[in-house]
C-alpha cells in the first residue's frame, strides 16, 4: 500500500467520472473511482463486461471520444494530466503512460511491420533517427523474449501467432520506458498456456523496469496471478478494494463473492458453478440505491433507497456495502 | 513479392489470349459476310473467290486466327476497310488524343475525389460531409453526356468562354489548345471524382473505426502520422478502382468524344462500328483491352506492395 506521506504516487486518480451524453440517453459509465499506485505496484480492476473498466483506462489516457465528459483528476507523478492541452497529452501517451490491448491483431496496424511500428513510437517520443529507433525495437523484441527477434522485426502482424503478437505489443508499449502501463485484458484473447507466459513476462518486466501497472480483466484467475491490489468494479464504481489476497480470499462485498463462486478456480470439483442471477444494470438508468441490490442475495430494504456506505474494514481496504465482514464462500 | 508479380504476369497471358479470341471472332459473329462488305454487290463469284484468298478466308479458322494474332503482336492490323490507310496509324493518333484527355481527367478526377473523400470522412455527419457527399454522388449519378451538353451551352453558346468542340489546330499555341481540353476534361473527370470520392470516404470511415487507430493515438502519435497510417490502409481498394477508372478513360467515352467532336479512341470505335470497319474495330478493342489488363496488373502489384496480406 502506498504511503502517501513520503512517496509520490506513479499514478493517482481522484474521483474520476465519465459520462456519455447522447440525444437519447445520459450514460454514466464511470461514477467516481479513486486509487493511487506506487511505482512497481500492480492494481487489477476486476469486473464484468460493461462495468466501466475499459472506459476507465481509456479515460486515463485521454483516449475517449469527444462526446465523453470526464471529471476528476489524474495525477502522473504529482502532475495533473487531464487538463493538459492535447499536444502535451500526446507526448505522455506511449511515453510515460502506455497501453496494451486485448486483441493485438486489432491493435497493430496490419500494413506496417512490427519493427516499423515500434520504431515509429520511439522516433515520435525521443526524436532519434530511424536507425537508432530500429535498434531499440530490436532490443525490445529481445527483451520480451521473441525468438529470432531480428527476423521477426520484419514481420507483419498477420505473420505472427497470437502470443507472439502480444509480446510485440508489449515491446511496443515498453519501448519508451513508461512509468505506468495500462493493460486492457491483454491475456483474454490468448490460449491459457500462452496467457500464463504473458503474465509471467509482464511481472518480470515490471520488476525490471519498476513501472506501475493497471491491469483490467474479468478473469479472477488472472487477477490472482498478477495483482498486488484488486479493485472490483460494478456499474462504474469500485465496490471493493484491498490487497489481492484479502479481496480474493475473503470477499466482503456480495458481488465479489458472487464473482468468485462463479469461476472455476474458486469452486471445488463436483460442485455446480453458481451464477449471479440477473444482469448488470443499464448505465443509462442507474438506480438511486446500490446498483447491485437487484441481484444481491443479502439485500436489505435500505440498499434500494440510498447509496451504501463506504466502509473501511482495515487500512488499505474498502467495501461499498452495508456490512464489511468476509462473506462465507462456498469453497 | 517478385514471385507474386511474376505469377500475376503469367495470369495476364490467358486473359489476353481470351480477349484476342473474342476480338478475332468479331469478324465471324458480326452479321453478314466480311467479304460481302468489301465487294460491290454486283461482283462476280470469281472476284469474290480471289478476294477470299487474298484475305486468307479460304484457310481453316484456327490458321486464320494464328496468322492474325502473329500480325497483331507486331502491330500489323492491316488496312482500314473504309479508307485503306494503315489501321495502326489511325489507332496511334486516336489513342494519343484520348490519352491527353484521360491523363488530365484522371489527375483532376482522382485528385478532387481523394480530397473530397478525405474531407467528408474528417467532417463525418457535419455539413461539409453532406456537401461533399452530395458533390460526389452527383458526379456518379448525373448522366455525363447531359453534363457535357449543359457545359457547352453555358461556356460556349451563352458565353464565349471556351471553344465548344474539336481539339484546335496544331498551329495554335499550347495554352490555346489547352482551352479545347477544358470542357471534355471537366466532363470526363466527374465520374472518377465521384466514385473515388465515395470510396475514399467509406474506406477512411471504416478504418478509423478500427481499434488500431485508437492504439496509434495511445502510443502518442500525432494527427499527421496517424493520417499516414489511415491512408496506407485505405489505399489498396482505392488504387484498384483508380486502375479500372483510368482504363475506362483510356477507352475514351464514345458519348463525350461525340459531343465534343474529339478525334479519340472512343470516336474511332464509334466510326468503325458504323462503317463496319472490322480491322479498325479489332485493333482498337485489342489494344484497349491490353492496356486494361496491363493497368490492372500494375495495380495488383502496387496493392501487394502496400498490403502484405494480398501477397498470397
Amino acid at each position: 500500500m502506498l504511503d502517501a506521506a513520503n512517496t509520490v504516487a506513479a499514478m493517482e486518480v481522484r474521483d474520476l467520472t465519465v459520462r456519455f451524453r447522447t440525444d437519447e440517453a445520459d450514460v454514466a459509465a464511470v461514477n467516481g473511482i479513486s486509487f493511487a499506485l506506487a511505482p512497481g505496484e500492480t492494481l487489477t480492476i476486476l469486473g464484468e463486461s460493461g462495468s466501466g473498466k475499459s472506459v476507465s483506462l481509456k479515460a486515463l489516457m485521454g483516449l475517449l471520444p469527444r462526446q465523453a465528459t470526464i471529471t476528476g483528476k489524474v495525477l502522473l507523478k504529482g502532475t495533473e494530466i487531464l487538463s493538459l492541452p492535447p499536444s502535451q497529452l500526446a507526448k505522455l501517451r506511449g511515453g510515460a503512460v502506455s497501453m496494451i490491448f486485448q486483441e493485438p491483431m486489432a491493435a497493430l496496424d496490419p500494413v506496417y511491420t512490427i519493427g516499423e511500428q515500434i520504431a515509429e513510437t520511439v522516433v515520435q517520443h525521443e526524436g532519434v533517427s530511424h536507425r537508432a529507433a530500429m535498434k531499440r525495437a530490436l532490443e525490445m523484441m529481445e527483451h520480451v523474449r521473441i525468438p529470432s527477434a531480428a527476423r521477426r522485426l520484419k514481420n507483419y502482424p498477420h505473420e505472427m501467432s497470437g502470443g507472439m503478437r502480444q509480446r510485440a505489443m508489449i515491446a511496443l508499449a515498453l519501448a519508451c520506458s513508461p512509468s505506468v502501463l495500462l493493460a486492457d485484458e491483454p491475456t483474454t484473447a490468448l490460449d491459457v498456456t500462452v496467457q500464463i507466459q504473458i503474465l509471467l513476462l509482464l511481472r518480470q518486466l515490471q520488476e525490471e523496469m519498476g513501472m506501475a501497472v493497471v491491469f483490467v480483466t474479468h478473469d479472477v484467475g488472472v487477477a490472482a496471478e498478477i495483482s498486488d491490489r484488486v479493485a472490483v468494479m460494478y456499474a462504474g464504481r469500485f465496490v471493493e478494494t484491498g490487497s489481492a489476497r484479502d479481496v480474493l480470499r475473503s470477499a466482503r462485498h456480495p458481488y465479489t463473492a458472487g464473482l468468485l463462486s462463479s469461476t472455476v478456480q474458486g469452486v471445488m470439483r463436483g460442485k455446480v458453478l453458481e451464477t449471479i442471477p440477473g444482469s448488470p444494470p443499464s448505465l443509462a438508468h442507474l438506480p438511486p440505491g446500490c446498483a447491485f441490490a437487484p441481484r444481491c442475495s443479502h439485500v436489505a430494504p435500505v440498499c434500494v433507497q440510498s447509496q451504501p456506505p463506504v466502509l473501511v474494514p482495515h487500512p488499505g481496504a474498502m467495501v461499498r456495502c452495508i456490512q464489511d465482514k468476509p462473506l462465507h464462500l462456498p469453497v | 513479392m517478385l514471385l507474386f508479380s511474376l505469377r500475376r504476369l503469367m495470369l495476364a497471358i490467358p486473359t489476353l489470349l481470351g480477349v484476342s479470341l473474342v476480338v478475332f471472332g468479331l469478324v465471324h459473329i458480326a452479321p453478314g459476310n466480311p467479304i460481302d462488305m468489301l465487294m460491290p454487290p454486283e461482283a462476280s463469284p470469281e472476284a469474290i473467290a480471289q478476294m477470299k484468298i487474298a484475305y486468307g478466308f479460304d484457310k481453316p479458322l484456327y490458321i486464320q486466327y494464328f496468322l492474325w494474332l502473329g500480325h497483331a503482336a507486331v502491330g500489323q492490323f492491316g488496312l482500314s476497310v473504309f479508307n485503306a490507310t494503315p489501321v495502326w496509324d489511325q489507332l496511334v493518333v486516336a489513342l494519343g488524343n484520348t490519352v491527353q484527355l484521360a491523363l488530365l481527367a484522371a489527375f483532376f478526377g482522382f485528385g478532387f475525389g481523394i480530397v473530397l473523400g478525405l474531407l467528408s470522412a474528417a467532417y463525418y455527419g457535419k455539413w461539409p460531409d453532406k456537401l461533399f457527399s452530395a458533390i460526389t454522388t452527383a458526379g456518379v449519378s448525373l448522366p455525363h453526356y447531359w453534363c457535357a451538353i449543359v457545359l457547352v451551352m453555358l461556356c460556349a453558346v451563352l458565353h464565349d468562354w471556351l471553344p465548344a468542340q474539336g481539339m484546335g489546330d496544331d498551329s495554335l499555341p499550347f495554352y490555346e489548345r489547352l482551352q479545347y481540353m477544358i470542357l471534355p476534361v471537366v466532363t470526363l473527370m466527374l465520374i472518377p471524382m465521384g466514385v473515388i470520392g465515395r470510396l475514399v470516404r467509406a474506406r477512411v470511415l471504416d478504418i478509423i473505426s478500427q481499434d488500431f487507430v485508437g492504439a496509434l493515438s495511445a502510443k502518442g502519435l500525432t494527427r499527421w502520422p496517424v493520417l499516414r497510417h489511415i491512408i496506407k490502409n485505405a489505399a489498396p481498394p482505392v488504387l484498384a478502382l483508380m486502375g479500372l477508372q483510368f482504363g475506362y478513360l483510356l477507352g475514351g467515352s464514345i458519348l463525350i468524344e461525340t459531343v465534343f467532336n474529339w478525334p479519340g479512341s472512343g470516336n474511332l470505335l464509334n466510326l468503325a462500328i458504323f462503317r463496319r470497319d472490322i480491322p479498325v474495330l479489332q485493333a482498337t478493342i485489342l489494344v484497349l483491352a491490353t492496356f486494361f489488363v496491363l493497368l490492372n496488373l500494375a495495380v495488383d502489384v502496387i496493392q501487394a506492395a502496400i498490403d502484405p496480406r494480398i501477397r498470397r
